[in-house]
């Protein structure tokens, strides 16, 4: 099953999905004091697939964190449609990331105690409305390795099974942070084309973080972060498909 | 400090909870090995100096009466060192506002000063005036039970004239450590008590001018009783001798060594236990522990670290988190090993007391808990330094985990998620789950061993006050009397039944194998005190032969059908080839039977009692004591009431006291492991859990994921640990047999129940902690990093 289709997916509509306002973020450890974001202004729109670049301790990450609801913001606010989450409580952020965001990490975070097809049903046991995992995992391309525990997976593979678990959920958000990071290329390209197809075809809002400015080029919109403020931004008039990238 | 010393500080202080638990387990079996050795060695110690100072004597023999004349043979005897002879007699003593008849034993002492030998401790008052014969010094135990003081008059009943004597001093003697009543199972200081008296003025009220009844020998170095005893009997016989016996046999120190031996069982039997068990649960945590450090390890290692730098390192912090558990159980071992010395020494009276434990117990402790902590230790640090640096930084490839055949089946269909990682999780390290079961099934296992000795007391206590007696009184006679007394004592007022029973003196021989005890004659149709079986039976007494606990008959290695060779000490001393008839198990010293009428006939004596077993109706109970208090025939008058009372509080005051101390280390102990085990898993697993938490879960969901392996694991445990309980439970109870008790194993349902609670209890505290932690996760770093 797949989601049904937002009217505005895949048509550029700009319907906001999640946005901030004067988000600002300020690490304090000891007397050093980081500010890690300041004063954020982003509008991420249903169906775009949105990469952020920037060198690290950029803000980036800590952006991500805060739109994911794993961190507060000190100033600011973000809104998700008309919910503000910032005045979320401690459970309804829980609730908020269970029923709305999918997460990809650079380490994949796969349970080895769990075959490919439990690390996915993980996730769309607690979810209200799933695919089924096989679905899921089909989506990534490896409807063949349902039953494979993670130590039996190549990092390609593990992290395919991470992309299936994120959006099995279907979830209205897809963060992804550094997800070829720890890949080689080919392994990556095929990674980046599971997020691409996801993107695609349900329509899933995708923030994808990298360091690598190649990827970028799979992007709606590429926004650039330095010093914790957006630097740069974007949009791609002309799209290209991950399995043309190479680096 | 070199930085690897300040990575230690900062280690241990980050651990610092599981520092201490680990300090706690280690301290549990330092303490409990310390407090058991150093009070045994203090009371050995004592009891050891008490007799010599106060020149306890070795060999004791009672007669009819003999002359003073004899005094010069028997010093003349080879080995003798020393002699004194004396009067020995018991008396009814009558107290104001007290209704129980109480009975004193009467102990001459030289009017001008303290005797050749068993000498008196004096603790308040002076010692007797020459010519003043009303005057005593008495027992200090009776004196602090009855709250007397020099000065002070007691009315006693001497050979049937009724004296008013005056206290002039209070004393101790090595004689009576135990003082206990003829008969008597534990002392009773309100019911009985010493009182040494003049020579002359006790030679005068039992007309035992220039005689004695009673000599006390003191031998030269090295010289054995035996070759002694043989020719003091010898010299004896024609005065009424009953047989002399050494010290090992004189009843208060014969109740003192099973004391000490008892508590050597205990002490050496439970420490170990303990000290085993602390060393397996320090070994088991510390492996975890150490192997959570791997990454850390590499990191060393890549920095030029050698293999032996980076295992001295951890070796340190082993040895600093054991080395604290070792300081703490020195202090609590030392603490609480002098506070239950004193307990032990107010019940036994001594007069002094030697608390000086030597280094033995301290290293032993610490050489075991430090031994095992490494040991533990070396293993994780060994296979860390084995990686290359390289291999060690990166984090642990994924464990391979495989589908058993109990995922391919149904039941797979109705677990979730997170129940699906719960079981692979102890499915995967099978051997892991089983340690981490076998330490808490450990715990549980001492806890039940050291609460069953409360069931077991209990049941000994009913089987043997409650089961096998039925009388509320039983009267001893000053000696063997016509069984017309029987009805005598019928016609006291309030007395329902009378039962009378014949108790002597025998030596029991078979082969090389001796044993001095007593022959108690009863009455084939005995109700009020039958020959009962700890099994629940009451045992036919058979006309001829014997009747033996299943001890004695251990002791004298004879089974049923076998001959018993028996020296009767009494009377015309007959020595008789008798058949065992049958057995009995008793938990109570080890006596012997034989019907009534036979022992007469054996003695050649006519029909003759010398105790009667008493019901009483308890309305007329008051008018039955005024009447006892002035019979001159009684030498004992023993309430099975008070005997209860008086059993169970010295139990309370001693054996209770280490139980109970006991039961405290093994809560320790049980905490120290759950803890332990749930912080390392949680160490092991944060990444996982976070991340789950990232994924959705909430801190409920995630909580079950780790509470729930431990549960689980817990929840093995416990049965195993019941099972275990059982073992060392038997383990205990056979090891702990003395002459005068055996404990018998009985583990009640609720106890049990109780040392699963205490360990479930355990559980439920670490998860709390613990999930504090679990809120607290880092949710963002899981993104960035690998482990």
């Amino acid at each position: 099953m797949v989601a049904q289709a937002d009217p505005a997916a895949g048509t550029g509509a700009q319907t906001p999905s999640i946005r901030t306002r004067g988000l600002t973020k300020v690490y304090r450890t000891g007397e050093v004091e980081v500010r890690a974001l300041n004063g954020v202004d982003l509008t991420l729109y249903q169906s775009e697939l949105v990469v952020l670049l920037g060198a690290s301790g950029s803000g980036k990450s800590t952006l991500l964190n805060i739109l994911g609801g794993l961190d507060r913001p000190t100033e600011g606010q973000v809104f998700f449609g008309e919910a503000e989450l910032t005045a979320y409580s401690e459970s309804a952020l829980t609730r908020f990331r269970r029923d709305n965001v999918g997460f990809v990490f650079q380490f994949y975070n796969l349970i080895p105690s769990l075959t490919a097809r439990e690390n996915v049903a993980l996730v769309t046991e607690i979810a209200p409305a799933p695919m089924a995992p096989a679905e899921a995992l089909e989506m990534v391309g490896l409807g063949e390795r349902l039953d494979h525990f993670p130590a039996q997976l190549s990092g390609g593979e593990q992290q395919r099974v991470a992309i299936a678990r994120a959006i099995a959920k279907q979830p209205r958000i897809l963060l992804c942070d550094e997800p070829t990071g720890a890949l080689d290329s080919a392994s990556g390209v095929i990674v980046l084309e599971a997020i691409q197809r996801v993107n695609q075809e349900l329509g899933t809002t995708t923030a994808l973080i990298t360091h690598n400015a190649v990827i970028a080029d799979m992007a709606d919109r590429v926004v650039v972060f330095a010093d914790g403020k957006i630097h740069e931004t974007r949009v791609n008039e002309k799209k290209r498909r991950v399995s043309e990238m190479t680096w | 400090m070199n930085p690897l010393d300040r990575k230690l500080f900062r280690d241990l202080w980050r651990l610092r909870g599981q520092v201490i638990a680990i300090a706690l387990i280690v301290a549990s079996g330092v303490g409990v090995l310390i407090m058991s050795l150093s009070s045994l060695e203090a009371l050995k110690e004592t009891a050891n100096a008490y007799y010599e100072r106060y020149r306890f004597a070795q060999v004791f023999a009672d007669v009819k009466r003999a002359p003073r004349s004899l005094e010069r043979k028997i010093a003349e005897l080879p080995g003798v060192q020393a002699v004194d002879t004396r009067i020995l007699q018991f008396a009814v003593v009558d107290i104001a506002g007290f209704a129980e008849p109480v009975i004193a034993q009467l102990v001459s002492v030289p009017e001008r000063g303290q005797p050749n030998l068993n000498q008196l401790v004096l603790r308040s008052g002076r010692w007797l005036t020459p010519g003043r014969v009303d005057e005593v010094i008495i027992g200090e135990p009776f004196a602090e039970a009855h709250g007397f003081k020099p000065g002070d008059r007691i009315e006693a009943v001497l050979k049937g004239n009724k004296r008013t004597l005056t206290i002039v001093g209070v004393a101790l003697s090595p004689e009576f450590v135990y003082s206990i009543g003829p008969g008597a199972l534990m002392p009773d200081d309100l019911r009985f008590g010493i009182f040494w008296m003049g020579r002359e003025a006790l030679a005068a009220a039992y007309d035992l001018e220039d005689s004695f009844n009673g000599v006390a020998l003191s031998l030269l170095r090295g010289v054995e009783p035996k070759g002694v005893i043989e020719r003091l009997d010898n010299l004896l016989e024609d005065y009424g001798g009953i047989g002399a016996y050494a010290r090992k046999d004189q009843i208060s120190n014969w109740f003192l060594m099973n004391e000490l031996e008892q508590l050597r069982s205990m002490s050496t039997i439970m420490p170990t236990i303990f000290l085993a068990v602390a060393g397996f649960l320090t070994n088991m945590v510390l492996a975890r522990l150490i192997a959570i450090e791997r990454t850390e390890i590499g990191l060393l290692k890549a920095f030029g670290y050698s293999n032996l730098a980076v295992g001295w390192h951890y070796a340190k912090m082993v040895m600093a988190m054991t080395g604290l558990g070792i300081l703490i159980g020195w202090g609590v071992g030392y603490g609480l090993g002098q506070w239950s010395t004193h307990i032990y020494a107010d019940q036994f009276r001594f007069p002094f007391l030697l608390f000086r434990p030597g280094p033995t117990s301290f290293s032993i402790a610490a050489i075991v808990s430090m031994t095992a902590a490494l040991i533990g230790a070396a293993g994780a640090v060994r296979s860390s330094v084995t990686l290359s640096p390289a291999e060690s930084m990166r984090p642990p490839a994924p464990p391979v985990f495989h589908k058993g055949g109990l995922f391919q089946t149904a039941l797979a269909v109705l677990l979730d998620q997170p129940s699906r990682m719960i079981l692979r999780q102890i499915v995967r390290w099978p051997l892991r789950a089983l340690m981490t079961a076998s330490g808490i099934a450990l715990s549980v296992a001492v806890l039940i061993s050291s609460l069953q000795w409360l069931d077991s007391i209990d049941h000994m206590a009913d089987t043997h006050f409650f089961q096998a007696q039925h009388q509320d009184i039983m009267v001893g006679l000053v000696e063997a009397e016509q069984e017309s007394t029987r009805r005598e004592f019928a016609n006291l007022p309030g007395v329902l039944s009378v039962e009378a029973q014949r108790i002597v003196t025998v030596n029991f021989r078979s082969g090389t194998r001796l044993h001095r005890g007593s022959l108690n004659g009863i009455a084939p149709d005995a109700r009020l005190q039958p020959i009962y079986d700890a099994g629940g039976k009451v045992v036919p007494v058979p006309p001829g032969g014997l009747v033996l606990s299943t001890k004695l008959a251990e002791k004298l290695a004879v089974r049923p059908g076998d001959k018993v060779l028996v020296e009767i000490l009494e009377g015309r001393r007959p020595t008789l080839e008798l058949p065992v008839a049958s057995l009995f198990e008793t938990f109570i010293g080890m006596p012997a039977y034989i019907e009534m009428a036979a022992l007469n006939r054996l003695l050649k004596e006519p029909r003759r009692v010398e105790f009667l077993d008493l019901l009483v109706d308890e309305n007329e109970q008051a008018d039955l004591f005024a009447e006892l208090k002035e019979l001159p025939s009684i030498a004992a008058v023993m309430l099975r009431r008070a005997a209860v009372d008086e059993f169970y509080d010295t139990l309370a005051k001693t054996l209770m006291v280490y139980i109970s101390f006991f039961i405290a280390f093994s809560c320790t102990l049980a905490f120290g492991v759950v803890y332990n085990t749930t912080r390392i898993a949680l160490s092991e697993r944060g990444r996982e859990l976070a991340t789950l938490r990232v994924l959705g879960f909430s801190r409920w969901e995630i909580s079950y994921i780790l509470l729930g392996e431990i549960g689980l694991i817990v929840f093995i445990g416990l049965p195993l640990g019941c099972f275990a309980g059982l073992g060392l439970a038997w383990l205990m109870t056979s090891a702990f047999e003395s002459e005068l008790y055996r404990i018998p194993m009985i583990i009640e349902p609720s106890t049990y129940g109780v040392a699963v609670t205490i360990a479930m209890l355990a559980a439920v505290v670490s998860g709390f902690i613990v999930r504090e932690r679990l809120d607290k996760l880092d949710l963002i770093s899981v993104l960035k990093t690998r482990e």
